[in-house]
Parts: structure tokens; C-alpha cells; sequence
């Protein structure tokens, strides 16, 4: 039976109930529980957004607090998934991989290759991304392109709680090292999930709205922009395909061409930086594969190549809206040769 | 240093085991010595970095181990592949880079693994070890398996932070680990005396609230106790340890390097401090071995390693289609 | 306004799902009079489109909800009222209509939600609408669910107890088949009347629900006053064995889409939200080894119907009316049995409002 809980929730059930089925699972972070040590409670915060709270009590011995030492615990989560256990890490911001990223491309990432295919490293990464909590510069980056760069990492994104619980579910099972971003400004968002466990296979697109005028494809956050640019759209006549990637290595990019060559123009939305990103990389990859279908020029819709900025006023312009993507659809619609 | 011959441990190894000790010795100095001679004759793509004068310090600590444990290893891997059992004849077919290699000529020297020994790969990157070491006792501690995992690491990757991290949470979490630091006196080019901040690595395990022991590295049987008061604690629960093992490589940081930077340490130490000149020494003075014995291992070893590289030279080179396997198990 | 001679139409709740459904065309026009029953409006709800017959008879004063509009379950979509009720009081009804849809109160009513049962082991979702009359329980076939009656169950239930359920491996009930055999489905069956308190009702039955239902009807005649069996399994030995088998082992949108076109006549009717509804049923952890399990029920290894319904019904004496689409591709109409309708395999939902009439 589905019922409606927050994408937090979402995660902290996909969590609990793959813990529940396999007893290799476990997870580890900076205050998972919270309290460690400490003379009040115990499991005091439960990660730094309560995405873990009760899990502790619950699981005993499997969900361990870490000190800050991002190098250490990533790199103990991908150790300890050569020997047998499925970890759950979470790197509090994806921000702060700049503090362990060895760990995650050039250990867990290249082992199988290296090692000529004869190892497994089934790691989770959980990480919080994307702006909008005014959290400024180095807790607010969208930095999955360059997880995605990196062969033998798989990078998930999702853009509501259904999917964020069936793809970190998948991650979980799944024998390769997975980055699982996490929104931040997702997590309060409610939408109907199951309460049994299901697993969402990774390359599947998620074709959110069907349309036949332009493909927007958006990513995290960006899925909801994009679904009020486009109702807003429609009510002049303009009919959008939104197509959300939800996992963006692998990329589903057979559903991205397939609908490309339907509408004949694509907009591209990725609250990131736009330099070698997520969107350049999409466009690039229709331009190369389906030149023949477009009818205008592919439009990009993402944020300045500018840090993420603090004040409102700003980072309300950083971050692409509903606005915006609809313009960049009017100006793929208008344009003529 | 201390004097190690009255050290308890020899009488405690039966003759079959100092055999055992001494022919892994021998090969990872054999395999060494011809992988230096073929590297000059210009048939060895990439680098290599050589472990020949190392050796009592990977069978001194590996001989305590078993199928239960693992260990993470550096750039300068190939005695720690060795000595926790990895084939050296795939070893060899590897660093010629073949398809017949251990990682199917994918990895090289930097990345021989062999997860099936709990060899969890030399790495390329200083200071990639000791993370990975802290998750393998997590591991066997979660499992309840009794398993010990060892971080090998130089000089250099002393200085590293990710060293330092793996060190506190390894006492904080209590994990079943020991960390060897293997101090041969240089990092690359750049003198451990100048780039460690302390007198001895060994001083910073106060730092992290565990014991720190220093040990001779030329002498096997002062690893081998070390290593085995070591593994003993971490197995029963009793945490981690750092040991620095002191001595000198016998080769330069890699294959080519001119050593400037040097004096003439290595001619002294290959004359008068040389692991297997020692323990030939002691095991035959002390009667549990005969040079007979030794000297059949001697040439049981040198054939393997003519067949190492035997094969290695006449082996396939990976194809075209291997080119895009073994990055994902599915994608 | 309580002008008893004012009669709305209003947006249907076309399944447990349905919160909203968009006007497409309407076949009326105000000034016309139309009779209880009457095609007046095509509706697309976000799983499929259908027709919505007048559950009142008279004049149309207004027609309020104009075509492409997205209006919720309950929303009064056109008033019929005699001549001689002035036009002030007509449009006050409407204003009161405009009122209630801006007010955003009729999306909160959530309406009846299914509720579960245990029948011998198994964890049952159902859910009944109207009361009444001999109850009708409704059974779905392979890979559906209870939502696949949305158009009948609730005209069906105007003057009658309905009630869907989700077979063991199907919907909302547990994912274990068992042996997934038609005699462990049919017991769940009947199981499943006893829990309820039904002691005899009428079971309708769509493909492997016929024959799930003739084999419970050969179990326990008693509990059965009709079958209506609804191009139900089991009937020939053909059967489109690429889609069962393909149904049950497709992962993704790609896979699945084609398939289900060859479910219906109008493969146009297989909407984005019909495949992404089936694809979260079979995300679910269970389904693939209960779809696997039950469809060992239905096809040999030679890929024809293992099932015999006819056998089944041999000397079980109830009323038994079968129904096919005429255009069915999964499981082709016998020559010279049942009854025809204007439809591909799912009737029920191509031609539901043929299927309520048969029912009634």
C-alpha cells in the first residue's frame, strides 16, 4: 500500500528495511546517531537532517558514528565492502568530498578495473547537494558531474520520495560503488510510496509529463521547476516532455534521444555550474546523436559559473525557476531558421 | 637497534616454517632482482618500484596471518603480494603487463591485488591503504569472523592524513588492525629524517592511544615478534598497533632512478645487514636448518622465477574487447 | 437552493486513484435532453480515458466544465433541471459548483480506502463500494489489480455491494502465491468471502480471474449465485504466450509499453501513467517470483493455455455468462462462445460501460 511520506522518510525506510533483510547492511557517518560519547541522549540527532533517526536503537552495532574524518570512514565504508558488508556511508555534503574523494575514485571506483575484474565493491556514498538553503558556498554545490566523470562510479539522483527510496534500495543491492545525492531542499517534500521494499533499476529514465513541443530534462530539484514551467506552458499551448534522469551514470540516454526525436527540441535543466557539466554532457550527447531531429538550438538552463552565494536576493537568482526554464522553452519553440 | 638473536620467537618457529619464511624471502628478492634486471633490458612498460631488501618485514608480519585477514599495500607492493600468497607467476605476467596476469593486465606494478588471498592491491596512491585497512577490521569485527587486517605503509604515506585519520578511528572504533609503517628511509627522493616531523614514526602511535613499536627491519625474527604481539592483541580485541620497521631499499624509489640523493648505504646493508644473509646465518648456527636445505630452496625459487618470467614474455597481450570489461559488475 | 428538480452530473471516481480527469469532448449540448444513461462527456483520467454515461435523465441547463478543463473527483460538471426552474436558480447551483472547486475542498476527500484482510495466511487488500442487494466481487486477472474496475465498480455499486480484491502476488496483498495454482487462488477466493461474512455472491472474473472463479465455483457452488467470466482463461489452447512471458520478465518502461498496447483494441489507451503504475507494481520485492509462479498456472512449456475452464464448469450449476473483447490478442475469442463486445482483451475497461449493463 502506498501511502504519502517525506523523501527524508523515504530514505530512512529504504534504510531500515534493507537492514531489516540483510544483515551485512550497515551505515556510517558523522552523527548518525549523535550523542556518541556524550552525557545526554543517544541517536540525539540522527544524521545532521535526521534522515537516520531511530535507526540506531533499532539496529544495534550497525549504524556507527564516525568522527570528522571524511578520508577515514569513506575509505572504511569501501574497505570494509571488499570484505563482505554492504556500508551505507554518508558524506555529510557532497561538498566535503573534497576531504575524501581518493577514497571514492581512486580506490572504490578503479578496483574492479584494476584488479581485472575480480573484485566487488559494494559501497553506498549518501550525500546531501544542491542549493537553496542558504547555506552558501561550500554546502550547496551540485557537484555530480564530477562523480559522473568517473568510470566505475554510478551516481544516482532522485527527484521525489518513490524514487528515492526504490533507487537507494537498488544501491544497496547493487555491487558497484553508487554516489546517492540526496537534495537537500527534497527532503520535506512529500509523494506516495509504498511501504513494501522495491527496487528501481538504475539507467531508467523517468518520463515525468508526456509532451510533443520540446524535452526538458531535468535533474533533482530541478524535476518539480521544470513540472510548473511546464503546466504553465501547456495553459498556452505549449506541450512539455519532462524527462528525469533519476540516475545519471548510467545515463538513460536511449528515453533523452527517443524523445528528442518526438518533440525536436531539447531543454536542458541542472541547477549546477555550467561549465562540463551535467547539461553540457547532455546536450552534447543529443547533438551528437539526434542533430537530425532538432529543429532549434538545444537550451541550457543551470546556474552562473559563479560559487553559490549566501544572501536570498542571490542565490534565489542562482538557482534556475520555473521561469527562467519556461523561457528557455519559449525560445526553443520560437526559434526559426 | 636491538640485538634480536636471543630473540625468543626462533625457537618458536618450527623448522618447516623457517623454510616456509625463508623461501617467501627469497623469492620476493629473486622476483625483485630479475624484475630489475628485465625492467633494463627495456621490456617492462610503466614503473616499477622495488621492494629487495624489504623482505623480512612482509613475511615477518605475513606469517602471522591467514585466510581470515587481509592487508592493503603500496607502490611498492610486490613483496607484500608475496608474502600474503599471491602467485608469482601471475605476478610476473602482470608487471609485463599480460593478459595472463594477475589483473589481466589491467593494474600493473602499482595495482597487483588478489582479493581471493585478502591481498587487497599495492596502491598507487601514498596513504590509499590505511582507510581501506580500517573497513576490512570493520569488516571481520562486524562478522565476528576473528579476522586482522594490516595497513603496510612507507615513510611518506606517515605523513599523510589519511594515515592519521585511519589511526584514530582504528582506536576509536577498536578495530582488529595493525599499522606497519615501513620506514626505508626515503619518500621518493626526500630523506625521512627530514620529512617526518618526530624522531620515529613509531612516536606518533601515543598520538592516536596506541602502543608503538619499533623493530629492526633487516631482522625477520624481530618482525615476526613484533608482528606477532600485534596480531595477537588486535585478534583478541585488544586494538590496533603501529610498528616502524627501520631499513634501507635496495634499489632506487623506482626503476631508472639515479639516486643522487644517496650515499653508499645500500652497499653496506646488502654486505653486512641483509635479511636472508642473517637468517641464514642464525637458522644455521643455531642447527635448525642445514645451508643444504636452504640452498634448495635457493634453486627451487630460481626456477620458479625463470618460469615467472618464461611465461610472462610468451603470454598474450590483453585484446581490443578487454578494453571495456571489468569497469562495473553491471551498468 | 435545495430545488429537489436540480440534478448534477459530476466527475466519476473512476478508481481508487482517480483525483482528477479532464474534460476531452462533450456529446450534449445545453438545450438538449438526454436520458439516464446517456454517452454525454469523454473524460481522460491520468491512467485512461472513457466515456461517462448520465446517471440522471432531463434537460441541460448548464454545461460548466469546458473541454481540457482538470477537474476534480466530485466537481459538478453540468446541471439538468426541468424548464420550469429559473434560470437564477440554475446559476446559482453553478456558482455554488464554481465555489466548491476553487475552494479546493472536494480534492480533500479522500473517499473509501481499501482495507485488508488475512485469509489463510495471506494479507488481502479489497475494497467494497455501495451496499446492498447480492454482493458482486470482482477479480482481476494476470499482472492487475482491483484498479483495473475502476470504470465498473462504482456504477456497478449504485444499488449493490461491490467489492475488488488484489489476488496473493497482485496490488496491495502479499506477494506470496504459494504454489500460485488456480485451486490455492480460487481458495483464496473463497476464503476470502468467508472473512467477509458474504455468503453467496456474484463473481466476475477477467482472464485468469475466470478461470480463478470457475475453479471456485467447482469448489464451493454454494457460495456462488452467478459467474460472469470475462474473456477468462482457459478457453482453447491458444494464448499470446510473448506477451504473458514478456509481461513477467519486463523491467523497464521500454520493455513493458509495447506489451501492454496489445492489450486493448485502441492501443492509444495505454497512457504514460498506466505503464508507470505497472512498472511500480513490479519494482515491488516478490512480484517477479509470484508473476513467475502463477504463470506456470496459465501457460505449458509449449506456450499454449494449461488451463481447461470449460472442464472446470462441468456439473457446477450456476448461471455462467461469458464476455469477449472481439479484438482480443492476448487470449483469442473461441468461435461460438460467450457474448461480444467492442473491445481487446481489457473490456472491462475498453467497453466498461457494456460490461456494467451486462452486470446490472
Amino acid at each position: 500500500m502506498a501511502r504519502s511520506i517525506t523523501y527524508r522518510e523515504a530514505i530512512n525506510e529504504a534504510l531500515a528495511q534493507e537492514m531489516e533483510r540483510d544483515p551485512s547492511v550497515i551505515v556510517m557517518g558523522e552523527d548518525n546517531a549523535g550523542g556518541q560519547g556524550s552525557p545526554g541522549e543517544e541517536d540525539a540527532w540522527g544524521g545532521v537532517l535526521g534522515v537516520t533517526k531511530g535507526l540506531y536503537h533499532r539496529f544495534p552495532g550497525r549504524v556507527l558514528d564516525t568522527p570528522i574524518s571524511e578520508s577515514a570512514f569513506i575509505g572504511a565504508a569501501v574497505g570494509a565492502a571488499t570484505g563482505g558488508l554492504r556500508p551505507v556511508a554518508e558524506l555529510m555534503f557532497i561538498d566535503f568530498m573534497g576531504v575524501c574523494f581518493d577514497q571514492i575514485f581512486n580506490q572504490a571506483a578503479k578496483f574492479r578495473y584494476m584488479f581485472g575484474g575480480k573484485a566487488v565493491t559494494p559501497v553506498v556514498v549518501r550525500t546531501m547537494w544542491g542549493a537553496g538553503l542558504r547555506a552558501a558556498a561550500q554546502h550547496s554545490q551540485s557537484l555530480l558531474s564530477v562523480f559522473t566523470h568517473i568510470p566505475g562510479l554510478k551516481v544516482v539522483a532522485p527527484s521525489n520520495a518513490y524514487d528515492a527510496k526504490g533507487l537507494l534500495i537498488q544501491s544497496i543491492r547493487d555491487d558497484d560503488p553508487v554516489i546517492f545525492a540526496e537534495h537537500k531542499m527534497l527532503y520535506n517534500v512529500a509523494g506516495d510510496v509504498p511501504e513494501e521494499s522495491y527496487a528501481i533499476p538504475f539507467g531508467e529514465a523517468n518520463i515525468v509529463r508526456e509532451g510533443g513541443d520540446v524535452t526538458i530534462v531535468a535533474i533533482g530539484r530541478m524535476v518539480a521547476m521544470a513540472q510548473d514551467a511546464a503546466t504553465e506552458l501547456a495553459s498556452s499551448g505549449v506541450e512539455c516532455e519532462i524527462v528525469d534522469p533519476r540516475t545519471v551514470s548510467p545515463l538513460d540516454t536511449d528515453t533523452i534521444l527517443e524523445s528528442v526525436e518526438n518533440t525536436g527540441r531539447l531543454v536542458v535543466v541542472d541547477e549546477a555550474n555550467p561549465r562540463c557539466s551535467l547539461a553540457t554532457d547532455i546536450a552534447a550527447t543529443v547533438a551528437q546523436d539526434a542533430f537530425g531531429s532538432l529543429r532549434a538550438p538545444i537550451q541550457l538552463v543551470t546556474g552562473p559559473h559563479t560559487p553559490v552565494p549566501f544572501a536570498d536576493s542571490l542565490e534565489d537568482l542562482f538557482i534556475p525557476d520555473a521561469a527562467k526554464i519556461a523561457g528557455a522553452v519559449k525560445t526553443a519553440v520560437d526559434y526559426a531558421r | 637497534m636491538t640485538g634480536t638473536l636471543e630473540s625468543p620467537t626462533s625457537q618458536e618457529l618450527t623448522p618447516d616454517q623457517l623454510l616456509d619464511a625463508y623461501r617467501t624471502m627469497k623469492t620476493i628478492r629473486e622476483f625483485e632482482e630479475r624484475v630489475h634486471d628485465e625492467f633494463a633490458g627495456g621490456d617492462i612498460p610503466g614503473f616499477v618500484h622495488l621492494y629487495a631488501g624489504e623482505e623480512a618485514s612482509a613475511v615477518g608480519v605475513c606469517s602471522h596471518l591467514d585466510d581470515r585477514d587481509a592487508i592493503a599495500s603500496t607502490h611498492r607492493g610486490h613483496g607484500h603480494c608475496i608474502a600474503k600468497g599471491v602467485d608469482p607467476v601471475g605476478m610476473m605476467a602482470e608487471i609485463y603487463g599480460k593478459s595472463t596476469g594477475s589483473c589481466r593486465g589491467k593494474g600493473g606494478s602499482m595495482h597487483i591485488a588478489d582479493l581471493s588471498k585478502g591481498m587487497l592491491g599495492a596502491n598507487g596512491i601514498v596513504g590509499g591503504g590505511p582507510p581501506l585497512i580500517c573497513g576490512r577490521a570493520l569488516a571481520s569485527k562486524h562478522k565476528g569472523d576473528g579476522g586482522v587486517a594490516v595497513a603496510f605503509f612507507g615513510d611518506g604515506a606517515s605523513n599523510q592524513g589519511t594515515t592519521f585519520e585511519s589511526l584514530n578511528l582504528a582506536t576509536i572504533w577498536n578495530l582488529p588492525a595493525v599499522f606497519v609503517a615501513e620506514n626505508n628511509g626515503y619518500a621518493e627522493a626526500t630523506s625521512s629524517s627530514w620529512s617526518v616531523a618526530t624522531d620515529d614514526i613509531a612516536d606518533r602511535a601515543a598520538a592516536f592511544g596506541m602502543p608503538g613499536v619499533i623493530v629492526d627491519g633487516f631482522d625477520f625474527f624481530a618482525v615476526h615478534e613484533a608482528a606477532g604481539e600485534a596480531v595477537a592483541r588486535a585478534r583478541d580485541g585488544g586494538g590496533p598497533t603501529l610498528i616502524e620497521v627501520k631499513f634501507t631499499r635496495y634499489f632506487g624509489h623506482f626503476e631508472g632512478d639515479q639516486q643522487l640523493y644517496r650515499a653508499d648505504e645500500v652497499a653496506n646493508a646488502r654486505a653486512n645487514l641483509d635479511c636472508l644473509k642473517r637468517f641464514r646465518a642464525r637458522v644455521t648456527e643455531s642447527g635448525q636448518l642445514t645451508d643444504a636445505q636452504l640452498d634448495a630452496v635457493d634453486a627451487e625459487v630460481g626456477a620458479l622465477i625463470e618460469r615467472s618470467v618464461e611465461e610472462a614474455k610468451a603470454a598474450p597481450k590483453p585484446g581490443a574487447a578487454d578494453l571495456l570489461t571489468d569497469v562495473y559488475v553491471s551498468y | 437552493m435545495a430545488d429537489e428538480r436540480i440534478q448534477r452530473v459530476t466527475m466519476p471516481k473512476w478508481g481508487l486513484s482517480m483525483k482528477t480527469g479532464k474534460i476531452v469532448e462533450w456529446f450534449v449540448a445545453e438545450g438538449d435532453t438526454i436520458a439516464k444513461g446517456d454517452d454525454v462527456v469523454d473524460i481522460e483520467t491520468d491512467k485512461i480515458a472513457g466515456t461517462l454515461e448520465s446517471p440522471v435523465g432531463g434537460l441541460i441547463r448548464r454545461i460548466i466544465a469546458e473541454p481540457g478543463a482538470d477537474l476534480p473527483v466530485g466537481a459538478v460538471l453540468a446541471v439538468v433541471a426541468p424548464s420550469e426552474v429559473a434560470d437564477v436558480d440554475v446559476d446559482a447551483v453553478v456558482e455554488e459548483a464554481k465555489a466548491a472547486i476553487a475552494s479546493g475542498a472536494l480534492e480533500e476527500d479522500e473517499g473509501p480506502q481499501p482495507q485488508l484482510v488475512e485469509v489463510g495466511g495471506h494479507t488481502i487488500s479489497y475494497l467494497t463500494l455501495g451496499e446492498g442487494g447480492e454482493p458482486v466481487v470482482l477479480v482481476h486477472g494476470f499482472g492487475g489489480d482491483k484498479n483495473s474496475w475502476l470504470f465498473v465498480q462504482q456504477p456497478l455499486s449504485e444499488d449493490r455491494a461491490v467489492t475488488v480484491l488484489d489476488l496473493p502476488g497482485h496490488g496491495a496483498s502479499d506477494k506470496d502465491v504459494g504454489d500460485g495454482s488456480l485451486d490455492t487462488l480460487a481458495g483464496v477466493v473463497i476464503g476470502f468471502l468467508d472473512a467477509l461474512g458474504i455468503g453467496r455472491a456474484h463473481l466476475v472474473g477477467h482472464s485468469l480471474g475466470g478461470a480463478v472463479i470457475a475453479a471456485a465455483a467447482k469448489a464451493a457452488p454454494d457460495k456462488v449465485a452467478s459467474l460472469t467470466l470475462l474473456a477468462p482463461a482457459g478457453y482453447g489452447e491458444q494464448a499470446d504466450a510473448e506477451y504473458l512471458r514478456g509481461f513477467a520478465a519486463a523491467t523497464s518502461r521500454r520493455e513493458l509499453k509495447p506489451l501492454l498496447g496489445r492489450l486493448f483494441a485502441d492501443e492509444s489507451l495505454v497512457t504514460r501513467q498506466l505503464v508507470d503504475d505497472l512498472l511500480r507494481y513490479k519494482r515491488l520485492d516478490g512480484v517477479d517470483k509470484a508473476l513467475a509462479t502463477v504463470l506456470d498456472t496459465l501457460l505449458t512449456d509449449a506456450d499454449t493455455q494449461a488451463i481447461d475452464t470449460p472442464a472446470l464448469l462441468e456439473g457446477v450449476d450456476v448461471p455462467v455468462t461469458v464476455v469477449w473483447g472481439e479484438s482480443d490478442r492476448i487470449l483469442p475469442p473461441p468461435d461460438g462462445v460467450g457474448e461480444r463486445v467492442a473491445a481487446g482483451h481489457m473490456l472491462h475497461m475498453e467497453a466498461a460501460n457494456d460490461i456494467v449493463r451486462h452486470l446490472r
